[in-house]
């Protein structure tokens, strides 16, 4: 905390090491959701017919 | 003498705004839609999960906010329980944007402005640059060098833009009281309504949606 962040340089893009975690942490996390099976899947109603109107 | 009629009487018309709400209520919101007991069968995924971790953090963030605002930064900054509810306030923001952008790239990819919910859509665009102003009025209430380093650098800024006249981010009681009563009832309230955008409409259907098994079509869209 009481050091600065170590950055990194690609050219023109400029990013501190905890940005770049987060965000590749934040597409991880995305991926995952995307590919993940969902535990619940086989107690959800099978059509979408939830909410005529 | 009149004589008695077979078709029914009808019903007694009310004018009023009371009425007039609780129509629309019964038509937009029935207790099916806002407590749902079974979904359509492509909510089964992690996407989904996204937005309610969010509230979840928001939960967090306020339960902590309160607690901090009780017992102000010469508790929260020095004892050591103090400095505990004081980062799981400040992690709880940190979850909060993370699973907010999360939420916002899920719905972005899936188009969830569609079928008459460009108003839910909006709704979440406003609480999330209300969420980055709130965070802001936050780290420049911190009563420490952090927030004083911040908010010297972020005036010029600000002032450049002409909101400075207003938006003063060295008048520390302008910005503790925006953070803690004014933004956090705003978000709140925008969240609740979000939820019941929601809860109205029904979850937008994926853009291609799966076939389920046994079945020759998929699900048609269920919004008005």
């Amino acid at each position: 905390m009481e050091t600065p962040a170590t950055y990194i340089q690609l050219g023109f893009i400029v990013i501190s090491v905890p940005n770049l975690i987060v965000i590749v942490g934040m597409v991880a996390v995305f991926l995952a959701a995307l590919f993940a099976p969902f535990p619940a899947h086989h107690e959800i109603d099978g059509d979408g017919d939830e909410h005529p109107e | 003498m009149s004589t008695p009629s077979s078709a029914p009487a009808p019903e007694p018309t009310d004018a009023s705004w009371t009425a007039a709400t609780r129509r629309f209520l019964e038509r937009r919101l029935p207790l099916t839609h806002l407590l749902p007991s079974r979904q359509p069968f492509f909510v089964g995924s992690w996407v989904y999960v996204f937005g309610v971790v969010a509230i979840t953090a928001l939960v967090w963030v306020i339960g902590s906010g309160i607690v901090l605002a009780f017992f102000g930064p010469g508790w929260f900054h020095v004892s050591a329980l103090g400095r505990f509810v004081n980062s799981i306030h400040f992690w709880g923001v940190q979850l909060f944007f993370f699973f907010v952008v999360l939420h916002l790239w899920g719905q972005f990819f899936m188009a969830s402005w569609r079928d008459g919910r460009a108003k839910t859509w909006l709704v979440g665009v406003v609480i999330f640059v209300a969420g980055l102003v709130t965070g802001f009025t936050g780290y420049v209430s911190q009563q420490n060098l952090d927030a004083q380093w911040i908010a010297i650098n972020a005036k010029d800024g600000i002032n450049a833009t002409g909101a400075g006249s207003f938006f003063n981010v060295l008048d520390f009681g302008q910005m503790y009281g925006i953070h803690v009563m004014l933004l956090p009832i705003f978000v709140t309230m925008l969240v609740v309504l979000h939820v019941v955008q929601v809860r109205m409409r029904g979850v937008v259907n994926p853009i291609e949606p799966k076939v389920p098994a046994g079945r020759s079509k998929p699900p048609t869209d269920v919004a008005s």
